[in-house]
This record gives structure tokens, C-alpha cells and sequence, in this order.
């Protein structure tokens, strides 16, 4: 990240301003070279990897001393784990339950992910579409299946309103699939355009820190969109998790 | 690392996002690194956290019944306290009631004897009061009889002693 914002400054004593808020999210090889393969470890690799290590130290090394008057690592895990607890449980209900060992593995991921962007210098693997894509084609193909395997063909009840007069119900019907088959695009649209466009808007007013006579201006707006984006990093690891559940819902109590 | 990586990718033309050819690469490690989280949270951090809540629970239930208990205790040594202080009080009276009982005989004892006495004297008194009187009546007799029989000689009468002593007693009666 701020790799490429010495090389703007530099770009600016030369003469005008450069502004290159999209270099932040450049898929790179760790060990040289251009080829990015399948196996490639890239900077993706290191902080999925640094990522792992973050929710390892929280929710494992933090927990360790199993005390029963938590220290401040441990009530921090058990913060996390019950707010996903509860969300999973008055969402979907007591049969919803099961399914909370992979809600907590996307929360965990995302919050981690979503936090350490913002360290200087990193790299933010959930402002990649292909990554939040996964995820949320993921939850969509799963609950899809669940459903049907949940429920066989009355799954589809979910797009049949019972409470609207009968000759609304197949005009509804078509909106309901239709919105449907959008959930996924927008699950994961919405966290990486969330993450990109904050990231984006950092660099920018980063940018415009060249200019000496703007620069306090900006940096206290580097800081401002800093403060937001802590707020944004948790609130869509929330939004992404609490959608998960309701798809969930859906999958399990298709009737209205 | 910026210096040796120039390429397609350093410039950023539009936005890496859909630079598709890094899709393949970004899925690979994406779905490796959520393999190892969940399988981190499911098999060592969410059984320890929830045991760690359910111990937890459990101590608070097992202080919660301790107090209950200690309370209970409490009430019991304060419910046989005052039972203690009730018979205490209780026996205080029924020795009080005895004592004054037992006084009260000896008072009455002592009165009837007290009146008994009394009763004695001023009887012993009454009887010389009623000889003293009668001697008085006598005295008042004679003196009367001979007072009369000196005026009626002083008057020139012949002293019948007889009438004067009846009129005396008529006077005296009336």
C-alpha cells in the first residue's frame, strides 16, 4: 500500500499529482515473477495466512487458561462467540444451531480480514470480489441444497406469498425468485465494494496529502475515513454474517 | 518487492478486482485458508468457549445455591434464637406468677392472723368500754337519787326513797 504511495510522492515532485488508490489491491507474487497460478503464494496468501493466525490467537491462545473470570483476550472471544451464538439462534431458532460452527468461520474470517486492511501496508483480501464471491455463492448453493434436501419440493413454497390474494401470487412469485437469484451477487458485492471503495477513498485523500497546503486537511480526513472504516470493517462482517443466518432461515422455514 | 515485480500488474489500469486471471489463485487459497479456520474454531476454540461458559454457569448456579443455603441457615439459627428468647421469657413469668403467688399466701396468712388480733383487742376493748360505761350509768344513778332526796329535804318533803329512785330510773330511761 504504501509501497505505491512514496513512488505518487515522488511522481509529485516531478510535477502534477498522482493518485493511484487502486494499486492497494494488485494481486502480487510473494517470491517474483509474473505467472499467478492457481498455487502461486501471493500477498492474498500471506494475509489469508496472517488472517488465520489473527483468529487463532483470539479465539485459541487468548482462551488457553480456560478461566473462569476471563482475562481481556478471552472475553473478547466470548464476546464473539456469543453474539454469533445469539444472532444464529433468534434468527433461525433452535434448529439453526448446527450450522453455527460455519457461520462463525465466515464471521471470524471476515471481521479478521476486514481489520487487518487497515493496517499500513496491507493487504485487504475481502475487497476482492473473487473472495467474497466465494463466500457468498457458498452460502447461497448451501442453503439452496439444505433446502430442498430440508424440506424436498415444499422448499419452493418460499416463492409462493400465501398471504397475498391469489392473483398477485405468480407476479410475486417471479419477484421473489428473481430477488432469489440476486441474494449471492449482492451478499458479496456489497462486502467488497464496502472494503474497496473505503480503501479507495483512504488512498485518495492520502493523495492529496502531497500538496503541502491541503496536506492537514487531508491527513485529518485520513484519519476521519480511518475512524468510519473501523466502524464499516465491523458493521459488514456483521451485515454479511446476519444475512447468512436469514438465508438460513429461509432454508429451513420456507413457509411464510 | 516493488522494485523486481514490474509487469501487467503493477500498473492498474482499471480495477484488480477483475483481473480474472488471478481468480483461479485468489479461490485456491481462499477456500484453504476457510478450510483451516473452520476446522481451528470447530474442533479446538468452540468446544473450549462453550465449555468454559458451562463451567461458568455452573459455578454461578453452584454460589447462587450455596447463598440459598447459607440464607436458609440463617433463618433457622434466627427462627430458634427467638423460640430460645420465647421460652426464656415465658418461664421468667410462669417464676414471677409462683413468686408472687407464694407472697401473696404468706401476705394472706399474715392479714388473718393481723385481723385476728384486731378482732381479739377490740373486743377486750369494747367489754371494759361497756363496764366502764355501766359504772359510769351507776355513779350517774346514786348521785342522781341522792341529789333528788337532798333537794326534796332542802324543800321540806318527806324522803321517800323508794319514789325517788323510780323517777330517777323514768328520767333516766327517757
Amino acid at each position: 500500500m504504501a509501497d505505491n504511495g512514496y513512488e505518487g510522492a515522488h511522481g509529485a515532485e516531478g510535477g502534477g499529482l498522482e493518485f493511484h488508490p487502486m494499486d492497494q489491491f494488485i494481486v502480487k507474487p510473494l517470491f517474483g515473477g509474473d505467472a499467478i497460478h492457481w498455487y502461486t503464494p501471493t500477498n492474498v496468501t500471506l494475509w489469508l495466512f496472517v488472517a488465520i493466525l489473527a483468529v487463532t490467537a483470539l479465539m485459541v491462545l487468548a482462551t488457553s487458561k480456560r478461566a473462569v473470570v476471563p482475562g481481556r483476550g478471552q472475553s473478547i472471544a466470548e464476546m464473539a462467540y456469543g453474539f454469533v451464538y445469539k444472532m444464529v439462534e433468534d434468527v433461525t431458532g433452535k434448529d439453526g444451531i448446527v450450522y453455527f460452527p460455519y457461520i462463525m468461520t465466515l464471521f471470524m474470517f471476515i471481521l479478521a480480514a476486514n481489520f487487518l486492511g487497515l493496517l499500513p501496508m496491507a493487504f485487504t483480501t475481502t475487497s476482492h470480489i473473487a473472495v467474497t464471491a466465494v463466500m457468498g455463492f457458498g452460502v447461497f448453493f448451501a442453503v439452496t441444497i439444505l433446502g430442498f434436501v430440508k424440506n424436498g419440493a415444499s422448499f419452493l413454497s418460499l416463492f409462493w406469498v400465501e398471504a397475498a390474494p391469489l392473483p398477485l401470487r405468480p407476479i410475486l412469485a417471479l419477484i421473489e425468485l428473481i430477488s432469489y437469484f440476486v441474494r449471492p451477487v449482492s451478499h458479496s458485492i456489497r462486502l467488497a465494494g464496502n472494503m474497496m471503495a473505503g480503501h479507495a477513498v483512504l488512498k485518495v485523500f492520502a493523495g492529496f496529502a502531497q500538496v503541502a497546503a491541503i496536506a492537514p486537511i487531508a491527513i485529518l480526513g485520513v484519519v476521519a475515513i480511518y475512524g468510519l472504516e473501523l466502524l464499516v470493517a465491523f458493521i459488514q462482517a456483521y451485515v454479511f454474517t446476519i444475512l447468512t443466518c436469514v438465508y438460513l432461515k429461509d432454508a429451513l422455514h420456507p413457509h411464510h | 518487492m516493488a522494485t523486481d515485480t514490474h509487469g501487467a500488474a503493477e500498473s492498474a489500469a482499471g480495477m484488480p478486482q477483475l483481473e480474472f486471471g488471478t481468480f483461479p489463485n485468489q479461490i485456491f487459497w481462499l477456500v484453504l485458508a476457510l478450510i483451516a479456520i473452520y476446522f481451528i474454531l470447530s474442533r479446538i476454540a468452540l468446544p473450549r468457549i462453550a465449555a468454559i461458559l458451562a463451567e461458568r454457569q455452573g459455578t454461578i448456579t453452584n454460589a447462587i445455591a450455596n447463598a440459598e443455603d447459607l440464607k436458609a441457615k440463617a433463618a433457622e439459627a434466627e427462627e430458634s434464637y427467638n423460640k430460645a428468647l420465647a421460652d426464656a421469657r415465658a418461664e421468667a413469668q410462669a417464676i414471677a406468677a409462683e413468686a408472687r403467688a407464694q407472697i401473696q399466701a404468706d401476705l394472706d396468712v399474715a392479714i388473718a392472723k393481723a385481723d385476728a388480733e384486731i378482732a381479739a383487742k377490740s373486743a377486750e376493748s369494747e367489754k371494759a368500754i361497756s363496764a366502764i360505761r355501766a359504772s359510769a350509768v351507776e355513779s350517774v344513778r346514786e348521785v342522781s337519787v341522792e341529789t333528788a332526796q337532798d333537794i326534796v329535804g332542802a324543800f321540806g318533803g318527806k324522803t321517800d326513797a323508794k319514789a325517788i329512785a323510780s323517777a330517777v330510773a323514768d328520767r333516766m330511761k327517757g
